[in-house]
């Protein structure tokens, strides 16, 4: 079993030695992650939507009961903070989930509101149940309602005579749920959820196999595809939404905003950098190799050392901030930032590519982060 | 995928006899070159022997072949097969059971892999990871070998000449010791040849088990070492692995290849037998039906093995008797049955490991030498082996698409089953449901409840291959893979490719280079060698 550091806890990375088969399973049967590390805090109080409106680039005014949504958060220049979810339980009743702690942040800008928030963060368990056979194994552990649940919805129900509340979302990039449930029910739901899944050949799963789905679904990550603003010694190393590709979870058009004029601004004048996709050039990823008479290598797992992208000059135009091999395409790939004053669409890029210690060059093409999005995700 | 019985057209560029995988991909090939292409498959479903039945309701079996490695990472590229369906999970494990102890697992890890084997030798688990790393090296040497065409060498062409030069300078690249290495697994036997690095059971025979699959020799009979590279040949995911399952089975695959070929243009059709290449002045001008339809083509493609193509479609007078010679003694000698289960739940090998981890992969019934060679005994003198090599696997321990929630689907693959038996192939169906029994009775050894986890069976003889599939004899790789008809040589020397005496008839399957497995590699290269040479 391979541990890694999560926010101060111990979490499990994979539970064999390797994280293959933990990936497949999210990919064909189920795979069972604990998520609980992630940041969670609860905003109650009539200002609760007041305060969510005001901290998210997203119109939270909008959500409505029973949902959930993806959005991220900004600074007063519209650099980004984090990207977590929100979802609404009653009229003035919020979970948000965070990558990082920002109890502080909500404090302080609910100072003038009517609004409670509390970090639940230990006070909760989330179980990540994903993959194509999720919604069967949780229709067996919590019963028929889930099976119509939506995708961004959820639902308060039962499993294992515990109280939890399940959520249509994940981070795979595939049909899954998250579970949460109160901390002492966490190792009984955990326990249900794998007897239930037990002829679905559930397996508990680890971040390493995550890490591959979550870039084939292109999903940015804190702290790797960017940094929180508040962690950033100099301007250069701070993005923005729309530079991240999260520009569809900005609504600007609306009552005041953190962030909200500058983000303005960038939509009028244009973004300095985008956020995409690379496939590499297998057949030259191979000959880079073949030079050196070896098969060619891809990492085992996700990287997240970031790598310089050039263009067809030679010039560099951004950098790769993670990458995959995906079993699943059969294509080598990664998420890039690239600097719009030096690169326009249907460019020839290059990325570096590290061979018997020689820094090469080897061609990629880009595309839309979003490598893998089956119709399950959202399907009914 | 839907597909109908009848042709849209009368005239086309090319057709292709057999829906086999790699008739598929021929057709693929061709019809995003641009050409009018019609696949023609006599069964109803595709993928001739990499095919996926719902047998037994709700549960899918790969009837035939059962796992993957060799096909070709560019053919997935190339025709896009990931968009079209192809999905590969790869098998993490090997088992070699012991009845009623713990057995030998080979996992992913190394470091694992090799305390188990100390178990049994704690030489041979030291030289472990050596012998692997030796045969992926020799491995890539093949690697050109089974991406490119087979080089001519009674051929005075500069071009040929160079290609035999290139492939021996590869070779030449190679230090003394991968030279010698090389040497001895073209002709030595595949227990021969890991002794020279093993010792212990169940880890040689069961090693030298991969080196007898599709051919009717024994474990000691000189040549069988080549057959285990093949096995080290595998690729998946670009790099030198394991083996897979397709995900929904080995047809999964040939249905990606086929749905590739519609998106490009080419039409298919099942249902649909070809009785026998029109042929006019000595050139191939169509196909006709075996329900009386003609169809024309400047070009015909035969996807089925040489024997059938040449002797049943075309006919014997069509063709020079020297090569009608060369035919005949095309060895297909059939020796491999399959026997697939429907089960209520997984077998208990009485291991003694908790979880079902190391049921994940391939399970090999090779306990000892002595064990494979007198399964081969009984063979040699027209009997189905008593206690057969058999390669098992579960694919729905790692796939649950095949089976109902919680129950599961095994495959056998079984060596040996003669053809030819003593009473005469025609008498297979008499014995069929013995040598079914023969293979349970096998695997009770070892999963004792067995019997209390079969839902429903599939006994597959040679004879029911061969009707199946066509596979004469039911060889499972359209002809051995024996040194003797392999590159230059196969399916005969001086036409290995792709084309054939008749003018305008081409071959693209498992009869031709680089040979039979799951592959796609001859569908590929004869397409490619047709429109490069204006075949088509
Ligand atoms: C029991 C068994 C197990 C195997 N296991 C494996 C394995 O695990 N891994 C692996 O890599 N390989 C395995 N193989 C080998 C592999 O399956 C074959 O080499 C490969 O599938 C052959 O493909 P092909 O396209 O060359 O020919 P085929 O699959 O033989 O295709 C020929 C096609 O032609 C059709 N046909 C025949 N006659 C006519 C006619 N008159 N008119 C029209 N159509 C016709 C057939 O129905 C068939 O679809 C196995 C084979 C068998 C039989």
């Amino acid at each position: 079993m391979n541990w890694k550091d999560w926010a101060g806890y111990y979490a499990v990375a994979s539970y064999d030695t390797n994280h293959d088969q933990e990936y497949f399973a999210y990919r064909h049967a189920a795979g069972l992650m604990d998520a609980t590390p992630l940041f969670k805090y609860e905003v109650k109080g009539p200002d609760s939507l007041n305060l969510l409106s005001r901290i998210m680039a997203k119109d939270i005014g909008k959500l409505r009961l029973g949902r959930v949504t993806y959005c991220c958060w900004c600074d007063d220049d519209g650099k980004i903070l984090d990207d977590g979810t929100v979802a609404r339980l009653g009229m003035d009743h919020f979970r948000v989930t965070a990558a990082e702690p920002f109890l502080h942040w909500f404090l302080q800008n609910a100072r003038t509101l009517n609004v409670t928030i509390e970090d639940i963060t230990a006070k909760f368990g989330i179980l990540a149940l994903q993959g194509p056979l999720s919604r069967e194994i949780l229709v067996h552990a919590a019963g028929g309602e889930v099976a119509t649940l939506r995708f961004f919805r959820l639902i308060e129900t039962r499993i294992d005579g515990r109280n939890v509340t399940i959520t249509r979302t994940g981070y795979t990039g595939d049909l899954g749920y998250e579970i949460w449930c109160g901390n002492s029910d966490a190792i009984a739901v955990y326990d249900a959820l794998i007897e239930s899944g037990k002829n679905y050949q559930i397996m508990p799963a680890g971040l390493a196999a995550l890490d591959v789905a979550r870039i084939e679904a292109g999903f940015i990550m804190n702290g790797v595809d960017y940094f929180s603003a508040n962690h950033c010694l100099i301007d250069s190393q701070k993005s923005t939404p729309y530079e991240l590709g999260l520009g569809w979870s900005v609504n600007l058009e609306r009552d005041c905003f953190i962030g909200q004029k500058a983000l303005q601004a960038e939509k009028e004048t244009g973004s300095s950098w985008q956020f995409v996709g690379l496939e590499y050039d297998w057949e030259a990823f191979e000959e880079i190799f073949a030079r050196f008479d070896l098969p060619p290598q891809t990492h085992s797992g996700a990287w997240r050392t970031a790598v310089p992208v050039y263009g067809r000059s030679g010039k560099q135009v951004g950098q790769a901030t993670s990458g995959a091999w995906s079993p699943t395409l059969k294509k080598n790939l990664a998420l890039a930032s690239l600097r719009n004053d030096d690169y326009s669409k249907g460019d020839a890029l290059f990325i570096e590519v590290t061979a018997e210690y020689e820094r090469k060059r080897c061609p990629v093409r880009v595309s839309d982060p979003m490598f893998f999005n089956p119709e399950r995700k959202r399907g009914k | 995928m839907k597909t109908a019985s009848k042709p849209n057209s009368s005239t086309y560029d090319a057709i292709v006899i057999g829906g086999g995988h790699n008739g598929l991909v021929c057709a693929a090939y061709l019809a995003k070159a641009g050409k009018k292409v019609l696949a023609v498959e006599k069964r109803p479903v595709l993928g001739g022997a990499a095919v996926s039945e719902e047998t037994v309701p709700g549960f899918t079996f790969s009837t035939f072949s059962y796992v993957v490695s060799l096909f070709r990472p560019q053919i997935i590229r190339q025709l896009d097969l990931v968009k079209h369906g192809l999905q590969i999970i790869p098998m993490e494990t090997t088992y070699n059971p012991i009845p009623g102890d713990a057995g030998l697992v080979r996992w992913a890890d190394g470091g694992r892999t090799r305390n188990e084997i100390a178990r049994f030798s704690k030489k041979d688990a030291s030289l472990y990871s050596e012998f692997g790393l030796s045969m992926g090296r020799l491995s890539r040497f093949t690697k050109n070998v089974i991406d490119t065409p087979a080089p001519e060498p009674a051929s005075l062409n500069p071009k040929e000449l160079f290609k035999l030069l290139k492939m021996g300078k590869l070779f030449k690249d190679f230090d003394a010791d991968m030279r010698y290495l090389n040497v001895k697994l073209m002709t030595m036997s595949a227990v021969d040849f890991l002794e020279e690095w093993f010792e212990s059971e169940p880890l040689l025979p069961s090693m030298a088990g991969s080196g007898i699959i599709g051919t009717f020799l024994g474990i000691r009979s000189p040549g069988t070492a080549y057959v285990l590279l093949h096995h080290y040949m595998g690729e998946i995911d670009g790099a030198f692995r394991a083996w897979g399952f397709s995900k929904g089975g080995t047809g999964q695959i040939s249905l990606a290849c086929a749905r590739a070929a519609v998106s490009f243009g080419a039409e298919i059709i099942t249902d649909a037998a070809v009785e026998r290449v029109k042929i006019r002045n000595g050139r191939a001008v169509g196909v006709v039906l075996e329900n009386g339809g003609e169809i024309n083509a400047r070009t015909v493609i035969s996807g089925l093995d040489p024997n059938r193509t040449f002797l049943k479609l075309v006919g014997e007078d069509e063709l020079p008797a020297s090569f009608v010679g060369q035919i005949k003694r095309y060895k297909n000698r059939g020796s491999s049955g399959k026997v697939n289960l429907a089960l209520s739940r997984v077998p208990n090998f009485e291991d003694g490991r908790p979880g079902l981890q190391h049921l994940k992969g391939d399970i090999t019934i090779a306990p000892s030498i002595d064990y494979v060679e007198r399964a081969y005994d009984e063979a040699k003198y027209g009997e189905f082996s008593r206690r057969p090599f058999l390669n098992i696997v579960i694919p729905s321990l790692s796939d649950p698409s095949v089976a109902p929630p919680g129950k599961h689907v095994l495959s056998a693959f079984v060596q040996y089953a003669p053809y030819n038996i003593r009473e005469g192939a025609g008498k297979w169906p008499e014995k069929r449901e013995a040598f079914g029994d023969a293979v349970i009775d096998t695997i009770e050894e070892y999963a004792p409840d067995i019997r209390d986890c079969i839902i429903d069976k599939q006994v597959l003889s040679p004879w029911d291959i061969e009707k199946m599939t066509g596979l004469t004899e039911g060889n499972i790789f359209q002809g051995e893979l024996s040194l003797e008809q392999l590159a230059f040589l196969r399916p005969v020397a001086e036409w290995s490719r792709y084309r054939s005496p008749i003018n305008g008839l081409w071959m693209c399957a498992s009869g031709t280079h680089p040979g039979g497995g799951v592959m796609g590699a001859p569908g590929e290269l004869a397409a490619k060698t047709m429109l490069k040479e204006g075949g088509v």
